[in-house]
């Protein structure tokens, strides 16, 4: 099959949906590849360097969709580019189908399969092909960088001699991919940084990654991220106040703020008003990812960079990814060569478009003249269900002493049994043997209880040098011998002679051996 | 010299064991305890060649350093993969002096009690060491001592051929199935029963025919009971003859009223009881089903096991590495016999450059000695921070990518939870089959040692790498980006 990438047509997109990187894997597939000229330009890659990976430049667009049987790009067609398509080619771009359904009944009238990249269900298996998540993981790193251009200090607090620098306090809105490769990127900088979600159980993600989670103190039935494929759901009004009061209260003290909040197929919910923003000190910077759905701050316009009365700057870009077009490109296009993947099972250049695959499946928004959106509900769900935890039926104070009474209590038996036990047959082995018996047989007792006790503390990997060790100390015995040699006669003194030669033997080889097998043992 | 400065040195000597065997609560420490160990044993030594009743140091100087000298070199040449043979011959070396000591001990009783009999005053005035001590004895004492020595003999010839029939075993020079005679363990009963009619004999007669025939019947006994147990317990019974030569040695300490002795085969033996515990829980056996040998008995016919084992190609195991974000490898006595521990550390340093996190599953009875794949991999040079125990590691396989099994079968078979009437059921088992994707790298379709079909290479989500562990890894290596 012949695998074709366009010029992005959509004023200022600086992505391509194919590197001489992606390229080269794709063509271990089986299949060809077509790029336009200088497609790759505004991302970095010239049309030598696609040409030296085997790829096929072609001049115009318009030939390219002649030629190609693939066509990858980044942007939704528009509908030149849909009118473009024929009945055997297929169509791999973002498509936003919820809200391009013209669009698509056009794509479908004209026989072409689409896969909408953005459809991808998000299921561990299909992780590799996720562009949202890759994009969305960008963004939140160029957030960061956009803030820290349009901020006037540095992020990390310093003792210099010229004086002392508070560092820089963050506020990231939404710990989705985008949130938390934010926090990543503020806190990697030196920023203090703060997190929120509405989802409680994503906290632990927000500290692991180094920020703080702002917690907010709210009865109310947690929502289960599971139930809708990892997205947050809409939260209840008398949480959205809560929720803004909290912002309200943290508002003067943050520096930069950084909204990712998005509810699937919803305009974004207002979190950061009007007041609040007239509440930041001068200098503040407001980085707003969710403009391109009317934004998360009241003030934020579409696209542009404002700056408010009190010197608040608020940052509208919804082309983050396109602004770093190489890394978006590159990520974008191993997306596409995985789906790429996961259609030619046999690496036969031979398209197998199998519609019982979730992925595909879910993935494909037209094929067949027929529209297949929304997709059925995939058979392996997201995010395992949380299970409900179990409750432990909590003790009162006075069950819980009688528990421990009673455990003590057979615990002084058992052992006041066994001690009892023990005596006995000591007293009872003290009746007949003489003392000097005695003598060796409380070292002995006493050594066997030291034994138990040094023995139990031993690590569990080093179990074959204490054996070696044991074994060399074993021969002990060869005190025995040695106190024989020099008594009796010849039979016992030949004996003796061999009981210290083996002895030997065992006191050199097990020390030995335990040392080479302990140099061994090393920390990475 | 003063007999104070013996007892000193021995007092000594047994606190440096005792550290000794402490300090290997960890891998740093345990670098320090060794020397513990063997400055200990030097004092004990030069304590006893200087000290009451040893003449001929120069001879016990010789033979110390002759077997010293074999000593060094077995340690020197020995493969850690060879070492759990190395262990069991090592124990016969001392099972094996502590039969002679003891015979020695009642050579000496006899000789003087022919001297007393015969009022030989002076000579009894002359007698030097261990004689002199004897001499001093109350007829009682000496009926306690006939005891002692009767029972360091036992011991002693029990771990003796035991030790030599599990080197047998481990090095696969004998078989490793279960073999016994016919009558079973009704021969070995009836080995104890006389046994016990000898003492009686021995102390009511005091000659030497039945301590002769006792340890016949108990070299008889070490034999037969080793042959009956089969290969995959083979970690409880070296454990369980370290135990031994420290009884023995306890025994023997006891009859030559040495308290150095006492304290070490007292230690020795304690430490290799708690290992022989700590062996048998890990496989969910009691004590007695091991030593009686085989597998206990079973209630029903095990679960049939569904589905086809599908084989895989080195190829798709380097694509999923290559994929993988976690890799779990589990090694077991497979990768010890292929010799295939540094191929495997070559593997884990490059996938670890790539990033990825790679760790180690062991299970405690992995192997044939306690511990056995842990030295294995030390020897390869891998860091023992990655290497984790079960307990550690079993609640991570849900987000495990990969799981490599090399070379082990019982440890990850799901029947052991799954099948309440197989072989093995209760036994705690490593959880690989809930990790998204298992490679069980094996020589063949069999069922290996234990001879237990295992559902593990029938699941959906495990692919079977057929072949030598060490070539199949060399064949992988290179595709491996």
């Amino acid at each position: 099959m012949k695998i074709g990438t366009p010029k992005e047509v959509f004023e200022g997109e600086a992505r391509v949906a194919m590197t001489p990187d992606s390229a080269l894997q794709l063509q271990k597939l089986g299949h060809e590849c077509l790029i336009e000229t200088g497609a790759g330009l505004a991302a970095g890659f010239t049309d030598a360097a696609y040409e030296k990976a085997g790829v096929e430049i072609i001049k115009t667009g318009a030939q390219l969709y002649k030629a190609a049987d693939i066509i990858a790009k980044v942007r939704p067609p528009t509908e030149t580019e849909v009118k473009r398509l024929t009945p055997s080619q297929t169509l791999i771009s973002f498509f936003y189908p919820g809200s391009n359904a013209e669009l698509m009944e056009l794509a479908a009238s004209k026989g072409a399969t689409v896969i909408a990249m953005d459809m991808v269900p998000r299921i561990s298996r299909a992780q590799k092909m996720d562009a949202l998540s890759s994009m969305a993981n960008i963004a939140g790193y160029r957030a960061v960088i956009e803030a820290g251009a349009n901020f006037g200090r540095f992020f990390t607090g310093q003792v210099t001699a010229a004086g002392k620098v508070p560092p820089a306090k963050v506020l990231v809105v939404g710990a989705g991919v985008a949130g938390l490769a934010a926090i990543g990127t503020a806190t990697s900088l030196g920023a203090i940084t703060y997190a929120f979600d509405v989802r409680p159980e994503v906290a632990e993600q927000i500290e692991s990654m180094g920020a703080e989670f702002v917690f907010l103190e709210f009865d109310e039935p947690a929502q289960d991220g599971a139930a809708t494929g990892g997205y947050a759901a809409p939260s209840s009004p008398e949480f959205q106040e809560k929720q803004l009061e909290k912002f309200r209260e943290l508002a003067p003290d943050i520096d930069i703020v950084i909204t990712t909040a998005l509810i699937p197929n919803r305009d974004a919910p207002i979190l950061w008003t009007k007041d609040m923003v007239e509440l930041m000190k001068p200098g503040s910077v407001i980085v707003d990812l969710a403009a391109e759905r009317g934004g998360n701050c009241e003030l934020t316009v579409k696209d542009e960079k404002i700056v408010t009365d009190n010197d608040v700057t608020i940052v509208g870009y919804t082309d983050f990814p396109s602004r770093m077009a190489t890394q978006s490109s590159t990520l974008y296009a191993t997306n596409v060569r995985h789906m790429m993947t996961d259609l030619t099972p046999e690496k036969d250049g031979v398209v197998n478009h199998n519609m019982d695959d979730d992925v595909i499946r879910g993935a494909t928004i037209t094929h067949d003249k027929e529209v297949t959106f929304p997709p059925p509900p995939p058979k392996v769900a997201a995010i395992a269900a949380q299970k409900p935890k179990e409750k432990v039926p909590e003790l009162t104070p006075e069950e819980k002493r009688a528990k421990e009474v009673a455990a003590f209590k057979a615990q002084t038996k058992s052992q006041v049994t066994l001690l009892a036990v023990g005596t006995g047959l000591i007293l009872l082995l003290g009746l007949i043997a003489p003392a000097s018996f005695m003598q060796h047989f409380i070292v002995f007792v006493l050594a066997v209880f030291v034994g138990f006790q040094v023995i139990w503390n031993v690590a569990h990997s080093l179990h074959t040098p204490l054996m070696a060790v044991t074994n060399a100390i074993s021969s002990i015995i060869i005190l025995g011998a040695l106190m024989q040699l020099g008594s009796g006669s010849f039979l016992v003194l030949l004996l003796a002679a061999i009981s210290i030669f083996m002895a030997g033997i065992n006191i050199f080889g097990g020390f030995l051996v335990t040392r080479r097998m302990l140099a061994m043992f090393q920390k990475s | 010299m003063e007999y104070g400065f013996t007892t000193a040195a021995y007092v000594a000597a047994a606190v440096l064991f005792i550290l000794s065997l402490g300090g290997l609560s960890g891998q740093e420490s345990a670098k320090r305890a060794v020397w513990y160990g063997i400055v200990g044993m030097g004092l004990a030594v030069f304590a006893t060649l200087i000290g009451p009743g040893s003449g001929l140091w120069l001879l016990s100087l010789i033979l110390v350093a002759a077997g010293g000298i074999i000593g060094f070199f077995v340690a020197k040449r020995v493969q850690m993969t060879e070492m759990p043979q190395l262990v069991a011959a090592m124990h016969s070396l001392v099972g094996l002096a502590a039969v002679f000591v003891g015979f020695n001990a009642e050579f000496v009783m006899n000789a003087v009690a022919e001297l007393q009999a015969a009022g030989d005053e002076a000579a009894l005035a002359a007698l030097k060491g261990f004689s002199s001590t004897v001499a001093h004895k109350t007829p009682v004492e000496i009926g306690i001592l006939k005891v002692e020595v009767f029972l360091g003999v036992f011991i002693g010839a029990i771990t003796f051929t035991g030790s030599v029939v599990a080197f047998g075993k481990l090095a696969g020079k004998v078989t490793s199935s279960a073999t016994k005679l016919p009558g079973g363990h009704m021969l070995n009963a009836g080995a104890a029963g006389i046994s016990l009619i000898c003492l009686f004999w021995y102390l009511g007669s005091g000659a030497l025919f039945p301590l002769f025939l006792m340890t016949a019947l108990a070299l008889f006994i070490g034999y037969h009971l080793i042959m009956g147990i089969g290969g995959a317990d083979m970690p409880v019974v070296v454990s369980m003859l370290n135990s031994y030569s420290g009884w023995a040695a306890a025994a023997i300490g006891f009859s030559l009223g040495n308290d150095l002795l006492i304290v070490v085969g007292a230690l020795v033996g304690s430490s290799g009881a708690i290992l022989s515990y700590i062996m048998c829980k890990a496989m969910n056996r009691s004590f007695v089903s091991v030593i009686l040998g085989g597998f206990g008995g079973t209630a029903g016919p095990q679960m049939e096991v569904e589905g086809e084992m599908i084989a895989i190609e080195a190829d798709g195991v380097a694509s999923a590495l290559n994929d993988a974000d976690s890799v779990v490898i589990v090694p077991g006595y497979g990768m010890a016999v292929a010799q295939a521990q540094n191929a495997v550390s070559e593997l884990v340093k490059k996938l670890r450059a790539q990033g990825k996190q790679v760790r180690f599953a062991i299970h405690p009875v992995a192997g044939r000695l306690p511990g056995h794949m842990n030295v294995l991999l030390a020897e390869a040079k891998v860091p023992y921070d990655i290497v984790l125990e079960m307990e550690e590691i079993n609640d991570d396989f849900p987000e495990t990518d990969v799981v490599i099994v090399i070379g082990s079968n019982d440890i990850v078979n799901p029947a052991a939870q799954d099948d309440p009437n197989s072989p093995i059921a209760g036994m705690p088992v490593l959880e690989v089959w809930k990790a998204k994707q298992v490679f069980v790298s094996k020589r063949g379709q069999g069922t290996g040692y234990s001879g237990i079909e295992n559902p593990l290479f029938f699941k959906d989500n495990t692919r079977m790498f057929y072949g030598d562990a060490k070539a199949s890894l060399d064949k992988l290596m290179p595709m491996v980006d």
